[in-house]
């Protein structure tokens, strides 16, 4: 069996006077995984969190390391080999950047060369010039010193970081540019983050995994994607909220969830005088051909059989079997483009074995990309007017 | 000596008496500084020991303030039926008077520290030796220095009335005066050394002060 970088086995906390602050908590992290806790404050996350590098310690349950329980591990030591960020940055006050780039290289007895290397190696990490090594904290902006805070972390070749809501005292624009920077240090190092946090855009856009825990459990362990497009509850939805679920609609809704299942079809078989029946009771102008099975044959407008009334008698005869169709499990963000392009009123779906499922029309898209620009709820209406109009215009 | 004004008579004096001036200043200044250097030596460890151990805080404190009331005359007094007149009472005096200001400082400076800070400190692996020699005492250096300031003025007061339990120090001088007719000068030429003593090492020692800060 592999064993996993870091795995957390039935973790409990309770702080004496009972109150739970995990409860049962199991994860296993893979080495170059990107984690993020994410949950209301009290959730758990941060405890959790430091329960890793042992400034807690777990009521019961175990963390191995690399396979081995950390509780056997000298704590001081076991800190030195993984990175910490915190909230607050705690940048030495009276230490240069230099030094406290290189505090635990220290701590570590590396010698003052490799130590000089390094610093100027991790300032250039970060995109700062090599003259702040010698400034003192307090002479940089905050973004700049959490930039320093994040190679603290990374300076003596720790290959697991610790951040807890790193970046929840900067201001919006810093902290989407210190977002970028870690990913990208963490893709291009291969080191592996566990990210506490409370902001579910900062979770979505950094993790490969999310964890997400109210009062001390798990609620749901998943890739951003998954999550999206699959809470597991209530409480994982209104966490990610509606804006967002509706915003990313378009992104990971398949075809499927969106088209209509009620397809006016046909078999080839018929003759055009039930066509045109079909067409007559259901008030469409196309109708899809299926055999028996519901195999989709291709499709018949009004047209066709107009022209060939007298002719054909038969709808296989004048079908027309170039039929442009999509899969039902493809995602709407992939296709949305490719119907509106080609300028079809409407597109069969089929599943995997070619079966006719549903129809995707025009209005349904419409629906779709109105949702995303002005989601489900009250926003003005005037608006919601004019938007209609315009696309029927088109 | 009549003939002279006040300034005249002083000036008198110390060109007369320069030397015995000096020694007794001499004598003043190290009879203070032992008291505090002492003082600082015990009271900073017991400064960081309470900080560390909030329950204790409040008792310590509690004595070094009671021992602080005491009026410093009758503290000598008391000391002396211990350890005799002499030199040793005095400085135990001023050793006792300095332990407030050294500890309560001492104390004060180190739970200023950021907690932040000593979280990220622990987070990256110092051991508690190195979070207090790298971190703890750093940061409050500038803390416990306005506390040995505070103790070294203090000081200089109570060694001045040291002369009582025959220490000797520029106390002696001025009490010379006291007892003479017509000595006014005599008390000058006693207590304005002491002032001038009081306000240099008070300038030096916020000088340095003001150097260990480490936000300045």
């Amino acid at each position: 069996m592999k064993i996993a970088f870091l795995s957390m086995e039935h973790l409990n906390k309770t702080y004496s006077g009972g109150k739970v602050a995990v409860d049962d908590f199991s994860l296993e992290i893979e080495k170059g995984e990107f984690v993020c806790l994410i949950g209301t404050s009290g959730s758990g996350k941060t405890t959790t969190m430091r329960m890793i590098n042992r400034m807690l310690q777990q009521t019961s349950g175990t963390i191995k390391l690399n396979g081995k329980d950390i509780s056997e591990l000298d704590p001081v030591k076991l800190r030195r080999k993984i990175g910490y960020v915190i909230q607050n940055i705690g940048l030495m006050p009276h230490m240069t950047i230099r030094q406290n780039i290189t505090i635990v290289p220290k701590l570590l007895k590396w010698p003052q060369k490799k130590m000089d290397e390094r610093a100027k190696e991790m300032i250039k990490l970060v995109e700062l010039p090599e003259e702040f090594l010698d400034r003192y904290p307090s002479e940089l902006s905050g973004g700049q010193q959490q930039r320093i805070g994040v190679v603290r972390a990374l300076a003596a070749d720790q290959d697991l970081i610790l951040m807890d809501e790193p970046y929840g005292a900067l201001d919006p624009i810093t902290r989407e540019s210190l977002q970028d920077l870690i990913k990208d240090l963490q893709t291009r190092l291969g080191k592996t983050v566990v990210f506490v946090t409370h902001d579910m855009d900062e979770a979505l856009s950094l993790a490969t995994k999310i964890v997400v825990m109210d009062d001390g459990k798990i609620m749901q362990v998943a890739s951003p994607d998954e999550i999206l497009r699959h809470p597991a509850n209530e409480f994982v939805e209104n966490l990610i909220g509606k804006d967002r679920l509706i915003q990313a609609r378009p992104s990971i809704t398949t075809v499927g969830q969106v088209m209509l299942t009620n397809a006016a079809s046909i078999t080839p078989d018929k003759l055009l005088k039930e066509a045109l029946k079909t067409m007559h009771d259901r008030r469409v102008d196309s109708l899809l051909v299926t055999d028996d099975a519901n195999y989709l044959k291709g499709y018949i407008d009004i047209e066709d059989i107009d022209y060939n009334f007298q002719t054909a008698t038969s709808v296989g005869d004048v079908m027309h079997d170039d039929v442009f169709y999509v899969q039902s499990d493809s995602l709407v963000r992939d296709t949305v483009e490719r119907i509106l392009k080609r300028g079809f009123k409407n597109v069969p779906v089929v599943d995997s074995e070619h079966r006719l499922v549903g129809i995707v029309t025009r209005a349904a898209l419409v629906d779709i990309v109105y949702d995303a620009l002005w989601g489900d709820d009250d926003k003005s209406e005037s608006k919601a007017d004019s938007s209609q109009q315009g696309g029927a215009a088109q | 000596m009549a003939h002279m004004n006040l300034w005249e008579q002083l000036i008198y004096y110390y060109a007369h008496n320069g030397s015995y001036v000096l020694a007794q200043f001499n004598r003043h200044f190290l009879i203070s500084v032992y008291g505090v250097l002492i003082a600082a030596i015990v009271g900073i460890p017991i400064g960081i020991y309470i900080a560390h151990h909030s329950k204790l805080s409040g008792v310590v404190i509690g004595i070094a303030n009671v021992i602080q009331t005491i009026p410093s005359l009758a503290m000598l007094s008391i000391i002396m039926i211990g350890l005799g007149l002499g030199v040793n009472t005095v400085i135990v005096t001023v050793f006792l008077y300095s332990l407030l200001p050294i500890i309560k400082n001492t104390d004060t400076g180190m739970r200023n520290v950021d907690p932040s800070l000593l979280d990220a400190g622990t987070g990256m692996g110092m051991t508690k030796t190195q979070l207090l020699r790298l971190v703890e005492i750093p940061l409050s250096l500038s803390v416990i220095m306005a506390g040995l300031r505070n103790a070294v003025v203090l000081a200089i007061g109570i060694t001045a009335i040291g002369t009582f339990v025959g220490a000797g120090g520029l106390g002696d001088i001025i009490i010379r005066g006291t007892n003479a007719t017509n000595g006014s000068a005599i008390i000058l030429a006693g207590a304005l050394p002491t002032a001038l003593m009081a306000i240099i090492l008070d300038a030096v020692l916020g000088w340095v002060e003001k150097k260990v800060d480490p936000t300045a």
